[in-house]
């Protein structure tokens, strides 16, 4: 499987990012799904804010690419797109620059439904800069800057997106490729605007400080944590705890259907 | 080259327009079609003038949520092959900052209309100012290239708007009209050409989109062309891949981004010349201070008096040799300024001449009898 898109790589690039990384699967998983819609990518639009997962589409990708300010991506796509309709246009970026800095632009965009698909990648961290807390961090984990552990609620970014108007919303963490890939899929085929939320863990700057040593150990402890949708239905408050709760929250082609 | 002369989106004839109204139809005349704008007095007109005009002509325009994202969107329009503007005033000038630095960087033609209003903060929000000259140049970190053009009068406003999407499209450069209050809602007598010329990007299959050629501005494909763009505020080589630790990609790139400007400044800047020629006294001034200017530069003539006025209507690149030349043949210089001495600062740095500033920030303009006074007591 991993064959199918090597073409959609851009030659030569040496990838920046650190061993164990699970942005390196979230490389390969996104162009995936767009090789299974069999997308000629010359027709796509890959933006992106600042941090690790901003370098997911620039330079890895072998398409248009807009690497843009911080926060700034899902503004800097809806003038490309809104001045020509016919790119498909993507933003892959990460939860500081998405829901920190750039949570204005998030929303305003949820809210005006622009044909858009955002790839939020959930590291729960500003990995870039050395892990400082972001407002995707679990309660409890400690950072750079929560040395006794954040005491700060993390945004529910899906309920967030939803809430605001989005028409196709998701998490999904890259330990589950076969429905994030589904999902990618479904987010490029919907018109309007896809929030798809990936948790992809930060072994480095996430995992070390909080007793995680190794790549594996990290994604095994999100593993853990996730749950699908169907599953924690039913389960009370206690028996969730600090459950990631994993599927589609909405899905506007099917309220359509 | 890219120039063509193409028909006015108006009829030829006379209009009666405000400033803000030229500009939006100068605009639309250069053929901006995406506007990415957010409210502010005293620019706001700019922005229903184009909601309106846009669903004639055929452009794109979006309100969007603040100055940040109006001004990210019109970077992100132009690169998808857009004319694409937008207006505004101080505060929401200070937020588009960084993004005028990003639009620097990555070469992208874009035009900023700043309705200068008096300041700081929030200042005097209906008032006349002129204070965000240095912020044009020096508003976003590290040093970059921008072009600046400063106009008088609401014929101005329609041509220079013109003007500056021609020069953003030829240098691929921010630039900014940098008009005042007055300006700006100052009406009057505007006329319409028939024809009108224009600059569009050049293109270039497979060529470098950062790498310059002979004057250093490189050719500029759009998104969806094939090219697999890769564009970065980043450092960058001419294929736009970034290099975020190599010496020699950051020197070659700061270089080029300067001298693409510099070089070319004797194309690029313009300024009018009033009775300077054989004056002893010599006012410098820009926007609407020198209308006021010339009404007392005239009256002090029919007193057979020598003073004249230089007009600068480029105020970035600063005209440097026209400073310098001046400033040999002039005793004193003369520079009112609705701020507290910008330009009369830059102008230091070209001449030893006789520079006396006049700085008025009270929220007016400068009263012509005020010029005239100054003047009289110089002579």
């Amino acid at each position: 499987m991993a064959g199918d898109v090597e073409e959609y790589l851009r030659p030569g690039v040496k990838t920046p990012f650190c061993p164990g990384c699970a942005d390196r699967i979230l490389v390969r998983l996104i162009l995936r799904a767009i090789a299974e819609l069999k997308i000629d990518i010359d027709k796509m639009l890959f933006v992106s804010g600042i941090g690790c997962a901003a370098w997911i589409p620039s330079p890895h990708f072998n398409a248009d690419t807009l690497h843009t300010l911080h926060g700034r991506a899902i503004a800097f796509a809806t003038g490309a797109k809104l001045f020509n309709p016919e790119l498909i246009t993507m933003v892959v970026s990460g939860d500081g620059d998405l829901a920190a800095i750039g949570g204005n632009h998030l929303i305003h965009a949820a809210r005006r439904n622009t044909d858009l698909t955002v790839i939020c990648v959930n590291n729960m961290v500003y990995g870039m800069t050395g892990g400082q807390v972001s407002p995707a961090t679990p309660m409890g984990i400690f950072t750079s800057t929560t040395v006794e552990g954040n005491r700060e609620r993390p945004f529910d970014l899906c309920k967030l997106v939803a809430a605001a108007g989005a028409e196709y919303v998701a998490r999904y963490s890259v330990g589950q490729p076969s429905p994030l890939v589904s999902s990618i899929k479904k987010g490029i085929e919907t018109s309007g605007f896809s929030f798809i939320e990936v948790i992809s863990p930060c072994h480095i700057q996430f995992g070390r400080r909080n007793r995680l040593d190794t790549a594996a150990e990290t994604l095994k402890f999100f593993a853990g944590k996730c749950l699908m949708k169907d599953e924690a239905e039913g389960l009370s408050p206690e028996e969730l705890g600090d459950k990631i709760i994993t599927g589609e929250f909405s899905n506007g082609r099917d309220q359509a259907d | 080259m890219a120039w063509k002369e193409v028909r006015s989106a108006l009829p030829p004839g006379n209009y009666y327009y405000s400033g803000n109204e030229a500009a939006a139809e100068g605009a639309i005349a250069a053929g901006c079609r995406y506007y990415g704008g957010y409210p502010i007095t005293p620019s706001s007109e700019i922005m229903e003038w184009i909601a309106v005009r846009f669903r004639e002509v055929g452009g794109v325009f979006i309100q969007m949520e603040d100055e940040i994202a109006s001004l990210s969107s019109v970077i992100g329009a132009s690169w998808a092959g857009a004319k694409a503007m937008t207006a505004t005033s101080g505060p929401g000038f200070s937020l588009m900052q960084e993004g005028i630095g990003y639009a620097a960087m990555t070469e992208t033609p874009i035009v900023i209309v700043d309705i200068q209003r008096a300041g700081p903060a929030t200042g005097q929000a209906t008032r006349v100012g002129g204070g965000d000259i240095m912020q044009a140049k020096w508003g976003s970190q590290g040093d970059y290239p921008v072009i600046a053009i400063s106009p008088w009068s609401v014929q101005e406003m329609y041509d220079q708007t013109i003007n500056a999407f021609n020069l953003a499209e030829r240098y691929r450069v921010p630039v900014i009209l940098l008009a005042e209050q007055a300006v700006g809602h100052l009406r009057e007598r505007m006329d319409v050409r028939e024809k009108i010329a224009i600059f569009n990007r050049r293109k270039e299959k497979g060529a470098a989109p950062f790498g310059g050629g002979d004057d250093g501005v490189p050719p500029m494909p759009a998104f969806g062309e094939g090219e697999k763009l890769l564009v970065t505020g980043s450092s960058h080589d001419d294929y736009g891949l970034r290099k975020v630790a190599d010496p020699l990609v950051q020197a070659r790139l700061t270089a080029r981004l300067h001298n693409k400007i510099v070089n070319n400044r004797e194309e690029i800047i313009e300024y009018e010349d009033y009775y300077a020629e054989d004056a002893d006294v010599i006012v410098i001034a820009y926007g609407f201070t020198a209308r006021s200017s010339l009404f007392a530069v005239e009256r002090l003539r029919r007193e057979g008096k020598k003073v004249g006025m230089i007009k600068l209507k480029t105020i970035w690149p600063f005209a440097d040799t026209l400073t310098r030349d001046v400033g040999s043949r002039a005793k004193k210089i003369f520079v009112p300024e609705m701020n507290r001495g910008q330009i009369a600062g830059e102008i230091m740095k070209y001449t030893c001449c006789d520079i006396i500033p006049y700085n008025q920030t009270d929220g007016e303009i400068i009263h012509p009898t005020t010029i005239m006074g100054e003047l009289r007591r110089l002579l």
